[in-house]
């Protein structure tokens, strides 16, 4: 298990262990996205109140439990660069604030979308749409704090450090539906209780936030990998594996 | 020589930074004349119309008091940065969290505390009413010094950046969200005749909360931008 830990801390384990991954994990969630768009899209039934608007829960809901789940992936990768100083995920917790920012934006734009033709606005300022306005600007913060600082290893911390302190946000953003009387309907989905939602529109549901996850990974090593190739550009291991490249 | 206790040592650095910025007025002046600036530029955009201020009032009155601490929270740990006297506070036997808190405090004795004063004044100008007064100055007193304390952790952060100002504004205004929120409604509920204890006592729990937290934010901010 320690072994394993350690392995975690090398550039070109990781670098070689996430291509491994990637080459499996990125069809079936390209797969489970079509299979998921065309099941909720074509084969269920219309809302009998919403109509066909409703289908952009299949985006909508599954970008934000991601983008929600996104930025605790961050905050405690920082929290591992803080307390053990593992290089890996400081590499992590940078490569997961863009992509976090991007589902979050996927989130508020759907939901805006949604919103016009349901509730005859884009934009309102109710409880649940403005606190996930505020997790887009913390992404957008630890992005910014991450390029302000030209010494790599102290931006990796005070970024860990800036995450940790937004952390005390996201609950308030997932509960905020329960807490304020608000025009965004609290959440169908529960796992302990029955779900107010019907389980035709359930299943391809939930086989969307799965694939949601499976994107967010991807996106989260493939950008990782294309970090870690920056960083050790001057490393042996980089240079083989450019030298390949030039000359198959 | 004699080290000094941990609440000797929190005592002559609040001492020393309040007579620093009573050594120099104009730092203390800048953050009130700046309110009363932005608060004197709403009627102008609004409208003066009395009725319309009023209602306004709680929202203008609670968003000034925040930028103008936003406006001097940089400057929280800065000249220390400069002039080298950070490292020597890192390096004392003092607990780093006790110190950050004194620095904080001090910072909120010479904004939030005297913005907190004043703003009965301009709430009076707006129209505000004056069952509102009290719940205005509670919910400002607490929740500037929870502002100043979430400033602490962005000026700890950025202290060490050349382009600090901008970036705390983006760092931080997104934590100083909720207490806006809640500062506001407060005020709003006393305005409505509603009870603005609930309100209060969420930005006393927050309080409370920043003061257990922040500071070690602050501190592990400190020590990463000192030793960057």
């Amino acid at each position: 298990m320690w072994s394993f830990f350690h392995k975690l801390g090398s550039p070109p384990w990781l670098y070689a262990i996430s291509g491994v991954i990637l080459r499996w994990l990125l069809p079936l969630t390209l797969l489970a996205l079509a299979v998921g768009m065309a099941w909720g899209v074509l084969f269920t039934s219309p809302d009998f109140r919403q109509g066909n608007s409703y289908r952009i829960i299949y985006i909508h809901v599954p970008a934000a439990v991601v983008a929600l789940a996104g930025y605790y992936l961050m905050a405690i990768a920082g929290a591992i660069n803080l307390i053990w100083r593992m290089k890996m995920a400081d590499v992590a917790m940078k490569a997961a604030a863009p992509v976090g920012a991007a589902f979050t934006f996927i989130a508020l734009f759907t939901g805006a979308v949604w919103g016009k033709p349901t509730w005859g606005t884009w934009w309102v300022w109710d409880a649940r749409i403005t606190s996930m306005l505020i997790l887009l600007f913390l992404y957008l913060g630890v992005v910014a704090l991450y390029e302000a600082f030209d010494n790599k290893e102290a931006a990796g911390k005070a970024c860990a450090v800036l995450s940790l302190v937004g952390m005390v946000n996201i609950p308030i953003i997932y509960k905020s539906v329960d807490w304020w009387y608000s025009l965004h309907q609290p959440a169908s989905i529960k796992f302990t209780g029955d779900s107010t939602i019907d389980s035709s529109m359930l299943y391809p549901l939930q086989l969307m936030i799965a694939a949601f996850y499976a994107l967010f990974t991807c996106c989260l090593l493939l950008n990782m990998r294309a970090e870690l190739l920056q960083r050790e550009a001057r490393s042996q291991w980089v240079r083989k594996l450019a030298s390949a490249v030039e000359t198959p | 020589m004699s080290v000094p206790g941990t609440w000797q040592f929190c005592v002559r650095l609040v001492r020393r930074q309040l007579l620093l910025a009573v050594r120099r007025p104009i730092e203390i002046g800048n953050p009130l004349l700046f309110f009363a600036m932005v608060v004197a530029l709403f009627p102008l955009g609004l409208g003066p119309a009395p009725q319309m201020l009023g209602g306004f009032a709680p929202g203008v009155l609670w968003i000034t008091a925040l930028l103008s601490n936003l406006l001097t929270s940089d400057s929280v740990f800065r000249s220390d940065y400069d002039d080298g006297s950070l490292e020597q506070l890192l390096l004392a036997p003092q607990p780093l969290y006790w110190s950050v808190l004194a620095y904080i405090g001090a910072h909120w004795l010479t904004t939030g505390l005297l913005l907190a004063m004043v703003a009965p004044i301009f709430a009076l100008m707006l129209n505000l009413p004056l069952a509102a007064l009290g719940t205005l100055v509670t919910s400002l007193l607490l929740g500037t010094a929870v502002l100043s304390l979430l400033g602490g952790i962005g000026a700890a952060l950025t202290v060490g950046l050349k382009r600090g100002g901008m970036l705390i504004s983006l760092l931080i205004l997104p934590l100083y969200m909720p207490v806006l929120i809640f500062g506001s409604a407060a005020v709003q509920a006393a305005v409505s005749g509603f009870p603005a204890g609930p309100y209060l006592a969420t930005l006393g729990a927050m309080l409370c909360l920043a003061i257990a937290l922040a500071p070690l934010a602050a501190a592990a901010g400190l020590r990463i931008s000192i030793d960057a």
